[in-house]
């Protein structure tokens, strides 16, 4: 590992302070992309700085704005949340499955998300559910609507030495829905092929869809919300042929490559599936059949 | 190098350690704690076989900086005896044979009891799924499976 310095702030303030700090500093959360990172060089650093004993960094409740998620807060914790579970449901769908329990028990939702890959497990339902990034930097905080805080793979808006300090999770309104699918050549322990999040907000008595939102991983240089799907469902009255129609048009938002866990073709295939599958477990969950 | 003083309890037993700001918590235990039960697997939080406990949840100790151990509570594989015999998780294991090799064992011990801490009737499905974070590279997962299931009386 390179030679760092290590430090854990108690408080916002002193968080603040360290990250402002010259030379390389890293923010840690749950450090199981991080650690492993400094270990094959592939990240260095001058200092780490620890930031799971900020109170601030740690929350994970609900008031007016929504449901707050302390950027170090764990994946584990999120999973088992019984908010999460009623209202967000699609987020408890993806903390579930990143990598092991061992790692969901480490790792960070803020960790998943400033690590910035295009496959990141939590990102696509955190951009359904319209999350804002709360920012924290030494004169203040900015907030930044999460779908536009990613620049490429492992770039983000964050500057130097601002850090992600919490997610704001609108409330979603009653008859809605979210779900998160991924698809791995295993039943778990791998990274996403492709990975499809839907939010679905429907009149229970018209089944028509007042809003939609679809966000997929894994196809594009960053997380990205498939717009022209969502402009499909809205207005529609939900059935498998909207949600047919949806699954295409979010292929249309889909630019992805061809490597080593799949073809671009694949890829655009299973974005029309999970698209069609996450709308699916929407209905369900809000308990409206299709 | 910058070090870091350290006060953690291990195995129930507070423990004073001077460590490098770089080191594992891993290579903390192994080379300057003695605590060799915990093996060196891939080093990159996907074999599982240095799980431990951390605040009574597992953690892949290759994954933590021995720093943020502070004021912890770690239980390693040594740790899970109960008055000096082994405990039912690991009586388990040897009765049903639920290791080849052995190098994942401790991992997997560790991983078993946390499960079965949190679900202690879990499902075959349920097991293999709580227990996909540990890797036996001489794939006996059957016998594994078993013994989890001895342990919880299912």
């Amino acid at each position: 590992m390179p030679n760092f310095d290590y430090a854990a702030p108690a408080t916002l303030a002193e968080a603040a302070e360290l990250m402002g700090s010259s030379g390389t500093v890293r923010a840690l959360a749950g450090g199981t992309d991080l650690i492993d990172q400094l270990k094959s060089n592939r990240r260095n650093a001058d200092l780490v700085v620890d930031l799971k004993r900020v109170p601030e960094l740690q929350r994970l409740e609900v008031d007016a704005e929504g449901l707050h998620i302390g950027a170090a807060r764990c994946c584990s914790d999120v999973h088992h949340d019984a908010t999460v579970n009623a209202l967000y449901q699609g987020l408890a769908d993806s903390t579930g499955l990143i990598g092991s329990v061992q790692i969901q028990n480490r790792a960070a939702i803020g960790g998943n998300v400033c690590n910035a890959a295009p496959s990141a497990d939590t990102t696509p339902n955190l951009l359904t559910h319209e999350a804002i990034a709360v920012i924290r930097g030494e004169s203040g905080t900015r907030n930044v609507d999460l779908v536009d805080f990613f620049l490429g793979p492992g770039q983000t808006v964050l500057q130097q030495g601002e850090f992600l300090q919490e997610l704001i999770l609108p409330t979603p309104p009653e008859n809605s829905a979210s779900a998160y699918l991924r698809f791995i050549p295993r039943n778990e322990m791998d990274i996403a092929v492709a990975g499809v999040s839907s939010f679905i907000h429907v009149d229970p008595s018209s089944r028509k869809v007042l809003k939609a939102r679809i966000a997929l991983a894994s196809v594009a240089p960053t997380p990205v919300r498939a717009r022209q799907a969502e402009t499909v469902l809205e207005g529609g009255v939900a059935s498998e042929e909207l949600f047919s129609n949806a699954g295409a048009a979010a292929v249309e938002s889909a630019t992805p490559i061809t490597d080593v866990r799949g073809s671009a073709e694949y890829r655009k295939e299973l974005v029309n599936v999970l698209t069609q599958r996450t709308l699916n477990i929407c209905m369900e969950r809000i308990g409206i059949s299709v | 190098m910058a070090t870091k003083h350290i006060k953690v309890t291990i195995n129930g037993r507070v423990q004073e350690v001077l460590v490098d700001s770089t080191w594992t918590l891993l290579e903390t235990l192994r080379d300057h704690l003695g605590l060799t039960g915990t093996p060196e697997g891939c080093s990159n939080g996907n074999c599982g076989a240095c799980t431990v406990l951390m605040d009574g949840t597992t953690a892949c100790s290759c994954l933590v900086l021995a720093a943020e151990a502070d004021g912890r509570e770690v239980t390693t594989v040594e740790g899970l005896e109960v008055g000096g015999r082994l405990s039912p998780v690991q009586d388990a294991f040897v009765k049903e044979g639920g290791l080849q090799c052995g190098f994942c064992t401790p991992g997997f011990l560790v991983s078993t009891t946390f499960l079965l801490d949190s679900n202690p009737k879990p499902s075959e499905e349920e097991i293999r799924l709580n227990l996909a974070g540990n890797l036996c590279r001489c794939t006996g997962y059957d016998k594994i499976v078993r013994a989890v299931q001895r342990a919880a009386g299912t």
